[in-house]
C-alpha cells in the first residue's frame, strides 16, 4: 500500500509558480529525501503534504484518502522543523503530550506513549526540564518525541539536523535511521546535505526549481544519472564536466567524469598543473588546471604532491558520462 | 571586553549617569508631594523647603475628602483606565495577529487604514463622537470613555504589535498547527507570550494619556456620578482663586495607581526581555 501518493501538484505564491506538476509515491515503510538547492521548493513541497499551505492544484493522497480539505492535524502526519518550534511556556513532557491531549487521548495512553518515546531517545531525565533548560541536540530530540509520540502514518522532517554541529549531526543521523527501522513508518525528509541524502534515503527525489529531476535510490542516482544537474548535485567532490572534444576529436558532448575515477597516468590524456592540494589523510583531493577546465582528481591514500607540479591523468573507459547541448544524459 | 565590563570607573559612571537622571526625573513628584503636606504660606514662602513642625498641614488632604466624592472619582478613573488598556491590548493583538498571520485580499490596504489613526488625533472627531454617544444613550457614562478610549489606542498597538507578530517563528505556530491546536490557542498560548515585551510597551504608552485625560471626560462624561479624578480635581483651580494645598494632594493621590500598574507592566517588560524565546 502507498503511504502518499502525489497527482500533478502545482503550487503558486502570486504569479510566483513554486511547485510544477510533482507526482509522487511513498511506499509504506520507506525513507524518501527531498534534496535540491535552495529555493527549489523543498521545504514548500512538504508543507503542501502536511496541509500548512494548499495546493494550487493537484490531488494529495494519505493512506489511500485524499486529504486536500482536511486539515494538518487530522493527516496523520507529524512534522519535525528545523528550528525545534518547541512550546516555551511547557516542559518536554507537555510539549509531547500535547497533541494527544487535543485528541482526547486517555490519561494512562499519553504516559505510555509519552514513556515510550523518552526511552527510545534518552530523553527520560529531561522530561520536566523547560526547552530553554535543554541543549540543541536534546531539543532536537524532544522535537522529534513530539512528533513520534503521535505514532502518525508518515513522518515529515525539514532539515532536522541542519542547527546542529557535525558531530551531533551524525549521531542524530543515525538516531533517525536507527528510528526508521525500528518504527517502520514511512518518513520524508528535505536536506540540502548530500551525505544526509545518501545515507539516509530508500529513495532519493532529487528537485530543482520546484520540478522533479530524477527519483530513485541513491546508488541508482549516482551511477546513473538521468542528466547534468543530477549527475553535478550528487557526489562530493563533485562531478567534472569537461568538454568531449578534448579526448575525441570532433565530439561536441560535455564529459562527465567523477574526481575518484580519475587516476595517475603517466601516459595518461589529459595533463595540467597541480593547483590546490586537500590532504585528507585517508584521501588527497587535487585541483589540477588542465587548459580550459579545472578537475578535481581524488585519490586514495597519500601521495608526495605538491603544488605547481605538471601531471597526467587518465579516466576509466566505463565510468564515464556524456551530456548533449541542453544537459540530457546520452551516453 | 572583559575588562571593560567590570572596571569599577566606568561603573560608578554608568551608575552617576542613572542616578542623576533618576533625580531629575524625580525632582517634580517630590516637590508636589512635600508642598503637598504644607499650609499655603509656606507653599509659597519656601517652596523646596521640607515641611517643618510649623509648616506641617493636612488641609489640603482634608478638602480633597470634603468636596466631592474623590474616592468615587478615583474608582471611576481606574475602571475606566484598566477596562482600556484591556481592550486596547485585546484587540490590537488579535487584529495584528490576522495581518501579520494571513494572507488575505486588501491585507496591506487594512493594515494602512487601521494605521491611519496614528497620524489623525481622535479630537478631531469630537462633535461627531459626542454626537454618536448622546444618539446610543451613552453619554455620562464610562463605558462611552471606554470605548473613545480604546479607539484612540489601537491603531498605535495595531502597529507595533503587527511588527512583533511578525517576528514570531512561524515554524512555532505550524506545529501548534499539527499539534491540531485551534488558531485562538496558537494565539493565547503561543504569540501573546512571545510578545509580552511589546504589549507592556503598548500598555504604558496608553496608561499615562487615558489616566491624565480631561477633555473626554469633560465632553462626555461630567456628571458627578461618572467624573474621573482628572476632572474631579479641577474644581479646585478656579477662574480667580486655585486652592494650591487641596490641587497639590489630589494629585499627589493620583499619582500612586499609576506608578502601581506601571509596576506590574514594567515588571513584564523586563520579565519578557530576559526571559529570551526558545529557538
Ligand atoms: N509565502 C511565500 N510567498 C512567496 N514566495 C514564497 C513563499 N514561500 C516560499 N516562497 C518561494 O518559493 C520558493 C521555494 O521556497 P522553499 O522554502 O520551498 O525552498 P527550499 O527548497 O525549502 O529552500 P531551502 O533549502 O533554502 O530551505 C522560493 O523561491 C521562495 O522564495
Ligand atoms: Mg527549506
Amino acid at each position: 500500500m502507498t503511504a502518499l501518493t502525489l497527482k500533478g501538484i502545482n503550487k503558486s505564491f502570486g504569479t510566483v509558480h513554486v511547485l510544477k506538476d510533482i507526482d509522487l509515491e511513498v511506499e509504506e515503510g520507506e525513507f524518501v529525501v527531498f534534496v535540491g538547492p535552495s529555493g527549489c521548493g523543498k521545504s514548500t513541497l512538504l508543507r503542501v503534504i502536511s496541509g500548512l499551505e494548499d495546493a494550487s492544484s493537484g490531488e494529495i493522497t494519505i493512506d489511500g484518502k485524499v486529504v486536500n480539505a482536511t486539515p494538518p492535524a487530522k493527516r496523520g502526519i507529524a512534522m519535525v522543523f528545523q528550528s525545534y518550534a518547541l512550546y516555551p511556556h511547557l516542559n518536554v513532557r507537555g510539549n509531547m503530550s500535547l497533541a494527544l491531549k487535543q485528541e482526547r487521548r486517555s490519561k494512562a495512553e499519553i504516559e505510555e506513549r509519552v514513556a515510550e518515546a523518552s526511552r527510545m531517545l534518552n530523553l527520560t531525565d529531561y522530561l520536566d526540564r523547560f526547552p530553554s533548560e535543554l541543549s540543541g541536540g536534546q531539543r532536537q530530540r524532544v522535537a522529534i518525541g513530539r512528533a513520534i509520540v503521535r505514532q502518525p502514518k508518515l513522518f515529515l522532517f525539514d532539515e532536522p539536523l541542519s542547527n546542529l554541529d557535525a558531530a551531533l549531526r551524525m549521531n542524530t543521523r543515525l538516531e533517525i535511521s536507527k528510528l526508521h527501522r525500528t518504527l517502520s513508518a514511512s518518513m520524508i525528509y528535505v536536506t540540502h546535505d548530500q551525505t544526509e541524502a545518501m545515507t539516509l534515503a530508500d529513495k532519493i527525489v532529487l528537485l530543482r526549481d520546484g520540478r522533479v529531476e530524477q527519483v530513485g535510490s541513491p546508488m541508482e542516482l549516482y551511477n546513473n544519472p538521468a542528466n547534468q544537474f543530477v549527475a553535478g548535485f550528487l557526489g562530493a567532490p563533485s562531478m567534472n564536466f569537461l568538454p568531449a572534444s578534448t579526448l575525441n576529436e570532433g565530439d561536441n558532448r560535455t564529459l562527465g567524469i567523477r574526481p575518484e575515477d580519475l587516476t595517475l597516468d603517466p601516459e595518461g590524456p589529459l595533463s595540467g598543473k597541480v593547483s590546490h592540494i586537500e590532504n585528507l589523510g585517508g584521501d588527497t583531493n587535487l585541483i589540477v588546471d588542465t587548459e580550459g577546465s579545472e578537475l578535481t582528481v581524488r585519490l586514495f591514500g597519500q601521495h608526495p604532491i605538491d603544488v605547481g607540479d605538471q601531471i597526467r591523468v587518465s579516466a576509466q573507459q566505463n565510468k564515464q558520462f556524456f551530456f548533449d547541448q541542453d544537459g540530457r544524459r546520452v551516453a | 571586553m572583559h575588562t571593560a565590563r567590570t572596571n569599577p570607573l566606568n561603573t560608578l559612571a554608568m551608575h552617576g549617569a542613572l542616578i542623576l537622571y533618576t533625580l531629575i526625573a524625580l525632582f517634580p513628584v517630590f516637590v508636589i508631594l512635600i508642598n503637598s503636606f504644607k499650609t499655603r504660606k509656606a507653599i509659597f514662602r519656601e517652596p523646596l523647603s521640607l515641611p517643618t513642625a510649623d509648616s506641617f498641614s493636612m488641609i489640603g488632604y482634608q478638602t480633597v475628602m470634603k468636596q466631592g466624592d474623590f474616592f468615587l472619582y478615583f474608582q471611576n478613573s481606574m475602571i475606566v483606565t484598566v477596562a482600556s488598556l484591556f481592550f486596547i491590548l485585546l484587540f490590537g493583538a488579535m487584529a495584528a495577529f490576522a495581518l501579520s498571520e494571513y494572507r488575505f485580499r486588501g491585507n496591506m490596504l487594512m493594515g494602512l487604514y487601521l494605521a491611519l489613526g496614528i497620524m489623525i488625533p481622535i479630537r478631531i472627531g469630537t462633535v461627531a463622537i459626542l454626537e454618536m454617544m448622546v444618539a446610543t444613550g451613552l453619554v455620562n457614562s464610562l463605558l462611552a470613555l471606554i470605548l473613545v478610549y480604546t479607539a484612540q489606542g489601537l491603531p498605535l498597538a495595531v502597529f507595533i504589535l503587527s511588527e512583533f507578530m511578525r517576528q514570531v517563528s512561524d515554524d512555532l505556530k505550524n506545529a501548534g498547527r499539527i499539534d491540531g491546536l485551534t488558531e485562538y490557542t496558537i494565539f493565547f498560548k503561543l504569540v501573546l507570550p512571545l510578545v509580552r515585551p511589546a504589549m507592556a510597551t503598548v500598555a504604558v504608552f496608553n496608561m499615562i494619556p487615558i489616566w491624565n485625560d480631561l477633555w473626554f471626560p469633560l465632553i462626555l462624561a461630567p456628571a458627578e456620578e461618572v467624573k474621573t479624578l482628572t476632572l474631579g480635581s479641577q474644581v479646585f483651580i478656579g477662574q480667580f482663586v486655585t486652592d494650591w494645598n487641596a490641587v497639590l494632594s489630589a494629585l499627589s493621590m493620583a499619582i500612586l495607581p499609576v506608578l502601581i500598574l506601571y509596576v506590574i507592566f514594567s515588571r513584564q517588560l523586563i520579565r519578557g526581555i530576559t526571559s529570551g524565546a526558545v529557538k
